[in-house]
């Protein structure tokens, strides 16, 4: 990424026209980003003038307990579109899966613009990473572990966003048992502005639509409880989801194979968790628009939700209970009967006794007593 | 705070499997002692079977005998149609034919949701109307217990919790589902231990009522 550090001072606006897109596409994508951000279509010039005169600012990337899953989302994706582009124009000065450099060198590039940017960079995390209890050899990159990376980049930062699920709520890392004693960014870093991007992995327009956002108002976009743009998981999949009308008519595919299936209808009883899950694979979709989950057939995993892995099993309805329930049923209803058979036949043999115990008297044997 | 996400899981997981052991203990201590107490041995010579006038019973007893429609109206229709809409609601919706079958291993079909929400909506209409009347008929009002009214609102939660989720009235979502099945868990706890046994009691007292007219050769 060194070649992207220089030249420092020229704004978006030229980097794009180098880039040779065009006037026309960039308003294009100003306009879009307008809408997705739900805002009026008069802030689109607004946007592009705020863009245009951007400096590239500096993004330090840091990747800890994750898969790569989410940069291959985002470099792969969308390339070659202006979103990809915008990407290649803020100076994303660290990034160990992307960047040239190795060792020492790519450390230093990490600390030369925390130096020069400071109080100005953006860093933006994926992957979850191993707490204060946690033993810090579970992960670490060039000898320091994760959580003294993380505080120590995030120091001089302007905002930090969290990329993934893993880096927003823990993810797969933070599931049960949590070997690596995974938690997620918000736990640690709690006096910066923070963006949840969460997605395993994320919609790429979105990661792209949260950094345009931060330079165009130079502030975070509205949030939810979970500090997600609200712009993008306003909505859940459920209310979004073009199968929703089967749902509705109580039609729905049974297994993969069958009639339903075939025909297209809702996915909720092969555990479709669309329902509860927030996020705008329903409308943005994925491969540049060409389809998502639900439309290719799958239900949705509820993958932009905290601890989704320890959801319950991907495949089963949302209702279903999480654990054993047959299992716990059976055993409570033994106890239950032995119980009652036990209070039965207690009450049972009292009844007896009092029988046996029983002695009759006389009207005469009373009357002697009083 | 705890998060909604946090809330559902434990909801969906230990307070579930927590609610439906209270449930399954409490209700088989209630029934199996009842039949463990057994019924004082009868000398007389029985003068018919006892099972097929027990179920007859059990059976003639969903018909409101004349004398009750006369004189309280209210009670037998509007009690008919909740009871009905909550059994509808409880048994036919697809996502709780899916929890059964995961629970109990046994499915049926079930309605779509459409109907199935049509039927909730009259369901709470008949239970606030029950509520009303029982409020303001001077004889119910002064028959109720408090007992009476928490039952009431057992029984009224997961009817509206449910309706409540399943037109996403509250968000989000993970917090409706969870407020709803924890109004059923609710519902599963004091279920064995008041007047909600009467779920299974019912049919038992029922059927030991046909079985004794049956025994006797009167008519069930």
């Amino acid at each position: 990424m060194a070649a992207y550090r220089t030249p420092r001072s020229t704004t978006l606006g030229e980097r794009l026209r180098e880039h040779g897109v065009s006037r026309r596409g960039f308003l294009k994508f100003c306009a879009a980003t307008a809408s997705m951000m739900a805002l009026p279509p008069s802030m689109a010039p607004a946007i592009a003038a705020a863009l245009e005169q951007a400096r590239r600012p500096s993004v330090i990337w840091l990747s800890f307990q994750e898969c790569t899953g989410c940069t291959e989302s985002l470099t792969r994706s969308f390339s070659p579109t202006v979103e990809n582009l915008i990407l290649d124009v803020i100076s994303l000065d660290y990034h160990h899966t992307l960047q040239a450099a190795a060792g020492e060198a790519a450390e230093n590039a990490r600390m030369e613009a925390m130096q020069a940017n400071a109080g100005k960079y953006m860093v933006v995390v994926d992957g979850s990473l191993p707490g204060p209890d946690a033993n810090p050899g579970n992960s670490t990159i060039a000898g320091v572990s994760n959580l003294e990376m993380l505080k120590e980049t995030v120091a001089g930062a302007a905002a930090v966003v969290a990329v993934g699920t893993c880096a927003s709520f823990g993810g797969l890392p933070k599931a049960e048992p949590n070997p690596s004693g995974a938690v997620p960014v918000s736990d640690i870093i709690q006096d910066k502005p923070l963006i949840n991007v969460s997605g395993c992995p994320p919609v790429p327009m979105v990661i792209t639509g949260v950094l345009a956002q931060f330079l165009t108002f130079g502030e975070l976009p509205e949030l939810d409880e979970y500090n997600r743009p609200r712009a993008f998981f306003g909505q859940s999949i459920h209310d979004r989801c073009y199968r929703r009308p089967f749902y509705d008519k109580g039609l729905f595919a049974e297994s993969f194979d069958d009639e339903g299936a075939k025909k297209g209808w809702c996915l909720y009883r092969l555990g479709c968790k669309g329902p509860m899950t927030y996020n705008a694979c329903a409308t943005m979709k994925w491969n540049g628009g060409t389809s998502w989950p639900i439309e290719s057939g799958h239900p949705c995993l509820g993958c932009s939700e905290p601890d989704f892995w320890d959801a319950g099993g991907f495949y089963k309805p949302l209702s279903v209970p999480l654990g054993n329930s047959s299992e716990v049923l059976l055993t409570a209803g033994a106890v239950g009967a032995a119980i009652g058979a036990g209070a039965g036949l207690l009450s049972r043999h009292k009844s007896k006794a009092a029988k046996a115990k029983h002695q009759s008297v006389t009207v005469e044997e009373l009357e002697q007593k009083l | 705070m705890i998060n909604p996400m946090e809330l559902l899981l434990f909801v969906k997981g230990p307070l579930f499997q927590a609610a439906l052991a209270i449930f399954a203990v409490g209700i088989l201590i209630r029934l199996v002692e009842i039949f463990a107490l057994g019924r004082a041995h009868n000398y007389a010579e029985p003068r018919g079977g006892e099972l097929v006038p027990g179920l007859r019973t059990v059976y003639k007893r969903f018909n409101p005998d004349p004398g009750t429609f006369k004189s309280a109206p209210f009670d037998v229709v509007v009690g008919i149609i909740w009871h009905i809409g909550f059994i509808v609601a409880l048994l036919l919706f697809i996502p709780h034919v899916e929890l059964i079958k995961a629970t109990f291993g046994i499915a049926w079909p079930a309605l779509p949701n459409p109907v199935v929400d049509g039927v909730t909506a009259i369901t709470l209409v008949g239970l606030v109307a029950a509520l009303i009347h029982r409020i303001t008929h001077p004889v119910k009002k002064f028959l109720s217990t408090p007992g009476d009214y928490l039952i009431w609102g057992v029984t009224f939660l997961p009817v509206l919790t449910g309706y409540l989720a399943y037109h996403r009235l509250i968000n989000p979502y993970p917090l409706a589902l969870s407020i709803h099945i924890l109004s059923a868990e609710l519902f599963l706890i004091v279920l064995p231990f008041s007047k909600l046994t009467h779920i299974f009691t019912a049919f038992v007292a029922r059927w030991y009522n046909g079985a004794t007219f049956g025994r006797k050769g009167v008519q069930s």
